[in-house]
């Protein structure tokens, strides 16, 4: 998917939510759906099961209308989460332009988090995307839980942001961190116009 | 460059107030008058109060009254990159001169002329070049020249000598005409009493005045309804009379019902980052044409993507042009060798025209004839080699073998007659054969004569460059050069080239170089400098040779008496030789006789007394005059006429 299109005059930025199962990535979008005007915001795809489980993925188009000419849109994306969805995963991850890694603080979901970090390292190589070059940001989902169930974010930074990506502390039930993650992820994603060679 | 001025910068879109008026005012004078109001006119400010969009209404007023005017504007980043760019490329004068030949410059950001010596130096040597030939300066900052960090005394003055002007924080008043004034470019209209909230805060610059417009455009634009000032209020975070709680800490509050703020926030924030990375191009954009103006090349076709807004493939745009350059580089190249002074064209240097620049160059192709070839009547196998002539012949030899390796200057010499001729245009067909190789063999009187055309027709580079490529030069009777100053001149710089690319010289001449007349002692002291070797009259194995050579080439059977008579007759050349051989064939022709022994000396001796040995020297076009005065017979009047062909290749010369 070409992020810039000079022709048609177009920007469309495909963000993915990743992150281990129940971990708050579908709550992050239904967060922005809600804050999104009803102008702005396509229908939000959710395929989910009855215990709100997303089965296949969730979509969320969003339009920013014309900036600087250009008509631009992002498409918010998650994964489902579980282990064995993971053909899923690797096809939402096809042509994304960024990701937003979703962690469960709970400490007994460290290893969850790990695993699916691994996970996306090697579904992006599996589309020959080295991670590292992929825009990414770390959310760390939860933080409103009691303090003796959590890791902090410096411990989570520790124990999973290799990189030192951009991090936040997140409770996306109640929208704290998530438009602070979407804005970091959108800037990193949009900052490759300026340094990419845009195709037409 | 005037490209490069934004078109909405103008003084009509500059909203004027008393902080700025002065300025303004300035500016305008400046504008109508360029190079006599104030001159230079120095603008500062702190950051984001419209310098910028002052120095450009400068350049858009000036280009209004006058159009032919040679406007640019540049930051001082700009300007310094573009002159390290022309250093580089070998292009400093040139850089200069297109400074020194604009009628109005606008510097921006002189500010960061601190810690910048070379290039304080640099604008103050302009400055004063522009001031002297009347043309404008104006120069932005945001500090007073006194103010400016290690800034040169001299600079500082020149500054100060114009007129120094300051531009001030908006009045609330202004503020309020900026913000309708934006509103309106933006097609976006307030209720009333909305834009004056904003106004009433003071922001340090009218950047961020347009950073809350923005804002409030954003916020207005998600909610499709208008909004009001006590919204407004909240929007920017302004406290309002009426006392906003609601602007706590938003992200503690728990945001039970939707608030659209966090999207239009981030609506605001993504319309700046995307604004900043598609406006990127432009950055791409303006740093080649400075590049390629600074190394002299035209850069219209990427001006031309500046006056777009949105242009589509700019980075195509950008490699196709800066392919183009290459070629036009390496054709530059090719022309200057044939050329130089076809290689200075400007068809060379503006990429928009590549046809044109081809079809020069082609045209130059056309026109670099090869030098003067050997002649090839004179093939080395019918050179007949003797005692006289072996030293010659194997020095002749050598350089074929290992030409300008060996003996580099080859000077043959010896009178006429001996065959220097014919040895030097066999060495040159012999080198011919070589792979890629150029060999220029001619008679020094030609090179004198084609210098002299080379001088009337203005084209004394393309002559000398004609001679530089040739991987051989061969010169006959180099004694023809003597008095001839300019092409002495011209030979001298070209052997020098030549020689020390290992390129074969060779030269005939009558007699050793230090005793031939006219010539400058740095020439001969060269000719000597390689191997002089001499061509001594023709020995009796020689005169066989040539004897046995030119009967068989007559159909002449060899008779050992004949070939003896002959051979011992007194002859001092080869040519002389060669008349002798042709007398005593004709005579034999018209007696319808065989050409014997008897025969000749019937024909050379005669009945009449044997005529004096002709006298050396006095030999003109083969014709020798007998030395008593008097023509006592029809033998001694022409006894030895050349072959008809030697004759023909004589009288070209």
């Amino acid at each position: 998917m070409s992020l810039v299109n000079f022709t048609t005059r177009e920007i469309t930025c495909k963000i993915v939510y990743y992150g281990p199962g129940r971990s708050g990535k579908t709550t992050n979008l239904h967060y922005i759906y809600g804050r999104v005007p009803e102008t702005r915001r396509g229908r939000m795809v959710s395929l989910a099961t009855q215990t709100d489980r997303t089965l296949f993925f969730d979509f969320l188009p969003i339009d920013l209308g014309q900036i600087s000419g250009f008509s631009t849109r992002f498409q918010l994306y998650t994964v489902p989460g579980q282990v064995y969805y993971n053909a899923t995963r690797r096809l939402v991850l096809q042509g994304a332009d960024g990701v937003v890694f979703v962690g469960d603080s709970q400490a007994r979901q460290l290893d969850e988090n790990v695993e699916s970090l691994q996970n996306l390292q090697s579904n992006l190589l599996e589309h020959g995307v080295d991670v590292r070059t992929m825009p990414l940001v770390m959310q760390y989902n939860k933080q409103d839980l009691p303090r003796e169930l959590i890791l902090t974010q410096e411990d989570l930074d520790d124990a999973l942001n290799f990189r030192g990506v951009p991090s936040f502390a997140a409770d996306a039930l109640h929208g704290r961190g998530v438009f602070e993650t979407l804005k970091s992820i959108s800037e990193l994603v949009l900052k490759r116009l300026a340094a990419g060679t845009p195709t037409t | 460059m005037t490209s490069t001025l934004n078109p909405r910068f103008t003084f009509d879109t500059f909203v004027v107030g008393a902080a700025n008026r002065l300025a303004v005012t300035a500016g305008r004078t400046v504008a109508e008058n360029p190079g006599s109001a104030y001159n230079p006119l120095f603008i500062y400010s702190g950051s984001g109060l419209g310098k910028t969009h002052v120095l450009m209404a400068i350049g858009h007023a000036a280009k209004v009254i006058a159009s032919q005017l040679n406007i640019e504007y540049l930051t001082l980043d700009e300007y310094v990159e573009a002159f390290h760019a022309a250093i580089a490329a070998g292009q400093g004068d040139a850089f200069r001169r297109r400074f020194q030949n604009v009628d109005v410059l606008l510097v921006d950001d002189v500010q960061f002329l601190t810690n910048r010596k070379e290039m304080q130096t640099e604008l103050l040597r302009l400055t004063e070049a522009l001031q002297q030939s009347g043309h404008q300066i104006v120069l932005a900052s945001d500090r007073p020249p006194a103010e400016i960090a290690d800034l040169d005394e001299r600079l500082i003055s020149r500054f100060s000598g114009g007129l120094v002007v300051d531009m001030g924080i908006p009045d609330y008043e202004t503020r309020v005409a900026i913000l309708r004034r934006k509103s309106e470019e933006r097609g976006s209209k307030f209720q009333p009493g909305v834009l004056e909230v904003v106004a009433k805060v003071e922001y340090p610059n009218v950047r961020e005045l347009m950073g809350a417009l923005n804002r409030l455009i954003a916020f207005q634009a998600v909610n499709d309804s208008p909004i009001n000032a006590e919204a407004a209020g909240k929007v920017l975070g302004i406290p309002s009379a009426a006392g906003a709680s609601a602007a706590g800490s938003p992200a503690a509050a728990p945001p039970a019902v939707a608030s659209p703020d966090e999207f239009s926030q981030f609506l605001t924030d993504v319309t700046f980052t995307v604004g900043k990375a598609v406006e990127a191009w432009r950055a791409r954009v303006t740093e080649a044409v400075m590049r390629w103006e600074g190394e002299g090349y035209r850069t219209g076709r990427l001006e031309k993507l500046l006056d777009q807004e949105t242009p589509s493939a700019v980075d195509e745009v950008i490699a196709s042009y800066v392919q183009d350059v290459e070629r036009l580089k390496a054709l530059e190249a090719e022309v200057a060798e044939l050329d130089p002074q076809a290689a200075g064209e400007k068809v060379f240097r503006d990429p928009d025209h590549m046809e044109a620049a081809e079809a020069a160059a082609a045209k130059v192709r056309d026109g670099a004839a090869p030098p003067p070839a050997p002649s090839a009547a004179f093939p080395l196998d019918t050179f007949v080699a003797g005692p006289s002539n072996e030293v010659a012949l194997n020095g002749a030899r050598d350089c074929i073998a290992k030409p300008g390796k060996k003996f580099n200057p080859l000077v043959i010499v010896g009178r006429s007659g001996l065959g220097k001729t014919h040895l030097l245009n066999a060495i040159g067909l012999e080198l011919a054969k070589k792979k890629n190789a150029i060999v220029a063999c001619l008679s020094t009187q030609q090179f004198v004569d084609e210098l002299i055309a080379a001088i009337d027709g203005n084209r004394v580079d393309w002559w000398r460059a004609r001679y530089r490529r040739a991987t051989a030069l061969l010169l006959d009777d180099i004694q023809l050069l003597a008095g001839k100053e300019r092409t002495q001149e011209e030979l001298f710089n070209l052997f020098n080239q030549l020689v020390d690319a290992d390129r074969q010289l060779i030269f005939t001449a009558p007699a050793h170089p230090n005793r031939l007349e006219g010539l400058e002692e740095r020439i001969v002291s060269r000719l000597e400098g390689g191997l002089v070797t001499e061509i001594a009259e023709p020995d009796k194995e020689l005169r066989r040779g040539m004897l046995e050579r030119l009967l068989t080439h007559q159909h002449i059977a060899l008779e050992p008496a004949l070939v003896d008579y002959l051979a011992d007759r007194p002859i001092d050349s080869v040519r002389s030789l060669t008349g002798v051989v042709q007398r005593v064939v004709e005579a034999a022709a018209a007696q319808d006789a065989p050409v014997t022994a008897g025969l000749a000396r019937d024909v050379l001796e005669g009945a009449p007394p044997p005529s004096p040995r002709r006298t050396a020297g006095l030999r003109t076009s083969g014709i020798v005059v007998s030395s008593a005065g008097g023509v006592r017979s029809r033998e001694k009047m022409v006894w030895d006429w050349p072959f008809a062909a030697d004759r023909v290749i004589e009288d070209l010369r």
